[in-house]
């Protein structure tokens, strides 16, 4: 038996998972290659050679698989349920092996394994060439993170260890991984009942004048190119060491950090300097990726456990809604617009799949279009969220991209998703079913919504009245709110002129604005000159004839130039400003306006009487 | 501190304070073993400077061995802890032992329903422990935060996902997990972490002339009185050490002369036997751990 006393060199642990189809001989690889690396123990050779079947054909009557298969029910079955995890060394490396269940049935198990692994081992029985989990597997590698793989073509011995047989499933492999993006791909012909190209090259036909696969594991380095600096800290636990210091515990998921770095709290934007640093409990100036630190902080901020400290550059994305990959695991189908829990590098958030955008189709490698994904499917959706969470690529982050997705009753792991990127131009968004029934919101305020639209010349009266009206709905208990046109240009449409076109994306802006609290069963007051009918009616159009009020503040132009509270028709008279409704450009007064008010017969005081009376009895009446 | 050993680290600091921030009552086994000590060291690591948020359970079956005991005292002030200790009274006073009860009865009373007792006593809703996927086959195909429904119950048909670092640690009343820090971690990363943070243990693992007699192909020490010796059974003096240690009528010693642990580490590179070999409780029918642990066996 190999002795390996000499130490290990300075490199990190390789995980790696074996994956492929049921019998396609992974425990019998494993078992064999830990085996002839002379890392299990005799008790544990015998033990396992007195549960192998009769007729096995390893040394002594060994089923190499039976060093490997861990639960009563494997053995019963002889089918492998849940990842084994061996750890195992030689001269070069430590090793922690996970052997995966091929049945799709335990896909779930297999992205376990692969969520936490660097390299994989992919087997194929080179009786029967890629088949349908061949596929599966190596796509969920892929989209796990996973870049280097090794290929083994095994029971090359039942095919006479033709060349030709190894060559068309390696063409085979090879049109699969270009299209998932594996950055390196090695295949080997082996026997793992024999141990053919696993340790040893002993009985490896004459073509194949490679390594073994215990090479490739010593030798390979992990493809880790594409992966973020940016700095994250996920807090797992605020200890309070005395009254008065506070210190925040977590692993750092990427980046590195020093004592007097500015850092960000996720949800808030706060701002705060590291004022002391302590890695696995040593005070320390500086800590890496990966390092178990604790720190404290120059400002009192508001961060508990579950919450992200970020880099202040690049700025991180918190967004509510966002794409991403999912892997379904649960008996029940995913349904979008169904609320779910999950839990990412932020914490946990309520949410639920706003759109589905399409199901996987292994077999063929299609983009189906799906209403629900079925367990072990896989598909690309559209998330939307209670609150905002941390948006990292899962591409560049491996580390915080991930998320898991939880059943609001049962507590159960349903399943796992990689995030894409944020979602912001609205073209990416279908709205989100309102999950509130509008008639909850009726009993909750008291009142229906409503939208008052106020149109008029500039100066008629139009914010003044809107005000005064507001106030007396608000002391009579009416939820409210107000969109003034002068305000909304200063914000939501501050990049907007005069022009006609501009002109009609104010009116569109501020009509969605409208829509928006309208549906959260508020009164909206809108005071906007809103000069053209065709604008006001798409308005009116987008909120529902039913819901919206227009009002005329009728004032003649001549008041309006006298009063000129802003000094703008003087300018617009003095050519200063083009387009200026009334002067330069029209104002088409409404035809059947639903009140029409004349400024220069009343006080607004009155005036807005006979719009709040108007109102009370449409929206309570 | 070798990379690897310095990511065991990390892993299972990160797994400690993800227990401590997510459960209401979290407790951590302390069975005065090396893998229980290392656990220690680390839990005060991970908390550093601050004290260690949960306390420390010993499951005492009364038959430890008493340098064991002597050095669960010792540790408890040298890292300022409290440690409950509970024992299985009823069982004791029903007089099973593991010399006349077996060790399977013995370990069921005193270890497993002793364990629910006190988790059910002090409503602990997560117990840390210090398993290791490498010791066992069963353990192998555990997950780091392991679900157990109300009563304790394992199913490893049922093991919840668990990707990357994002724990479920979701529980409703009754429910709990158990905790394994060390999961990923060998019985050589221990004993090299021992000597890289000169971690103290228990000085039986280290090799001293023992008073032992020869039984099942081990050696048995005579810790005190309690251990009835056969007509023709007479301790001798001899160089042992234990690999594992539990209740001394239990525990096999191997001949050694390994006194640091850098000896250790030299012995195991050249043994041939796997850890376990010592425990006599393993010794019935394959699959008895995994049966244990499905009744709540740690
Ligand atoms: N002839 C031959 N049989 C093999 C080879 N590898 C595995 N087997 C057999 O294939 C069957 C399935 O192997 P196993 O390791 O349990 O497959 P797993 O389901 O992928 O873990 C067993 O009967 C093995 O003995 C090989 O290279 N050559």
């Amino acid at each position: 038996m190999p002795v390996s006393p000499s130490p290990l060199p300075a490199s990190d642990r390789l995980r790696f998972l074996t994956c492929g189809s049921v019998d396609d001989g992974k425990s019998t690889l494993i078992g064999r290659l830990l085996h002839d690396c002379g890392q299990v123990p005799e008790d544990i050779v015998e033990a396992a050679r007195r549960q192998s079947p009769a007729g096995a054909t390893g040394p002594g009557g060994l089923d190499f698989a039976y060093l490997l298969d861990g639960l009563e029910a494997e053995r019963q079955q002889g089918i492998t349920i849940d990842v084994s995890y061996r750890s195992f060394m030689t001269p070069r490396r430590a090793f922690q092996v996970a052997d995966c269940p091929g049945h799709a049935q335990y896909t779930r198990n297999m992205a376990t394994a692969a969520s936490n692994c660097d390299v994989a081992i992919i087997l194929i029985d080179a009786r029967k060439g890629l088949l349908e989990q061949t596929r599966r597997h190596a796509t969920l590698c892929a989209m796990l993170g996973i870049k280097d793989i090794a290929v083994a073509i095994n029971k090359m011995d039942l095919m006479a260890w033709s060349q030709a047989t190894f060559d068309v499933i390696v063409r085979d492999f090879s049109s699969l991984s270009d299209r998932l993006g594996f950055l390196s791909v090695e295949a080997f012909p082996t026997a793992a009942t024999l141990g053919v190209n696993l340790v040893t090259r002993q009985g490896s036909p004459d073509w194949y004048v490679k390594g073994t696969l215990l090479d490739w594991l010593e030798r390979v380095e992990v493809s880790r190119k594409a992966r973020s600096q940016a700095l994250r800290l996920k807090v797992q636990w605020v200890a309070r060491p005395d009254q008065d210091s506070r210190l925040y515990l977590g692993n750092l998921s990427s980046g590195s950090l020093r004592v007097g770095d500015t850092v960000q709290v996720g949800h808030s934007g706060q701002l705060a300097q590291v004022t002391s640093l302590l890695v696995a409990g040593v005070p320390s100036h500086a800590a890496q990726a990966g390092d178990p630190v604790a720190i404290e902080l120059s400002e009192h901020v508001d961060l508990t456990q579950g919450d992200i400290l970020c880099g202040q550059t690049p700025q991180p994305d918190f967004a509510s809604q966002f794409a991403a990959d999912l892997i379904w695991f649960d008996a029940t189908p995913m349904t979008p617009g169904r609320t779910y829990i999950l839990k990412g590098a932020s914490g946990w958030v309520t949410g639920s799949i706003s759109r589905l955008k399409y199901r996987k189709d292994l077999e063929s490698d299609r983009e189906n279009a799906a209403s629900v994904l079925g367990m072990n499917e896989i598909g690309l959706c559209n998330l939307a969220l209670s609150k905002p969470m941390l948006c990292d690529p899962f591409a560049t982050h491996p580390t915080t991209g991930g998320f898991i997705v939880v059943d609001q009753v049962s507590n159960e792991t349903l399943g796992a998703g990689m995030i894409r990127h944020s979602l912001r131009r609205s073209a990416n968004l279908t709205p989100v079913a309102a999950t509130i029934d509008p008639s909850a919101r009726v009993a909750r305020f008291g009142h229906r919504p409503l939208v008052i639209w106020l149109t008029g010349l500039s100066g008629s009266g139009k914010s003044t009245i809107a005000k005064l009206v507001e106030a007396s709905l608000w002391a009579q208990g009416v939820a409210t709110s107000m969109l003034d046109g002068d305000n909304l240009r200063t914000g939501l449409c501050r990049d907007l002129g005069f022009t006609d076109a501009d002109r009609v994306e104010n009116i569109r802006r501020t009509a969605e604005a409208a829509k928006l609290l309208h549906q959260s069963g508020l009164v909206v007051l809108c005071a906007l000159i809103s000069p053209f009918q065709r604008d006001r009616e798409m308005a009116k159009s987008l909120i529902g004839q039913a819901d919206f009020l227009e009002v005329f503040v009728d004032t003649p132009l001549e008041t309006c130039i006298t009063r000129d509270p802003k000094g703008l028709y003087k300018k617009a008279l003095a050519g200063e400003i083009p387009n200026f409704t009334g002067i330069g450009s029209a104002y088409e007064a409404p035809l059947e306006p639903g009140l029409h008010l004349k400024t220069n017969d009343a006080s607004p005081e009155a005036l807005s009487a006979i719009v709040t009376n108007k109102v009370l009895s449409q929206i309570r009446g | 501190m070798k990379p690897h050993l310095k990511s065991l680290e990390a892993e299972a600091i990160a797994i400690f304070r993800e227990a401590a921030g997510a459960f209401a009552r979290p407790v951590m086994m302390f069975s005065i073993g090396k893998d229980s000590t290392v656990l220690l060291h680390l839990a005060a690591k991970a908390f550093a400077p601050a004290k260690i948020p949960f306390p420390l359970l010993h499951i005492d079956t009364t038959w430890k061995f008493r340098e064991m005991i002597a050095f669960r005292s010792r540790v408890a002030k040298t890292y300022g802890v409290d440690i409950l200790v509970h024992t299985n009274q009823e069982g004791l006073a029903n007089g099973i032992n593991p010399i006349d009860s077996g060790a399977a009865l013995h370990t069921h009373v005193m270890k497993t329903l002793a364990l629910k007792q006190a988790l059910d006593h002090y409503q602990f809703d997560a117990a840390i422990g210090g398993a290791r996927r490498d010791e066992e086959k069963s353990r192998a195909k555990e997950r780091i935060f392991s679900f157990r429904s109300a009563g304790h119950v394992w199913d490893p048909r049922k093991q919840r996902p668990e990707l990357w670092d994002v724990y479920n640690t979701r529980l409703h009343t009754g429910e709990s997990v158990r905790v394994f820090p060390l999961s990923n971690w060998t019985e050589i990363d221990i004993w090299d972490y021992v000597e890289a943070e000169s971690i103290e243990v228990v000085p039986l693992y280290f090799s001293a002339l023992r008073p032992v007699v020869r039984r099942s192909g081990t050696w048995i020490m005579v810790d005190d009185g309690r251990l009835p010796l056969e007509a023709d059974e007479t301790p001798q003096m001899k160089n042992v050490r234990f690999r594992t240690l539990g209740c001394y009528p239990l525990s096999g010693a191997i001949e050694s002369e390994a006194k640091s642990v850098n000896d250790i580490l030299e012995e195991m590179r050249g043994s041939r036997y796997s850890e376990r070999q010592g425990r006599l409780i393993d010794g019935d029918g394959t699959g008895s751990m995994e049966a244990k642990k499905r009744e709540g066996y740690f």
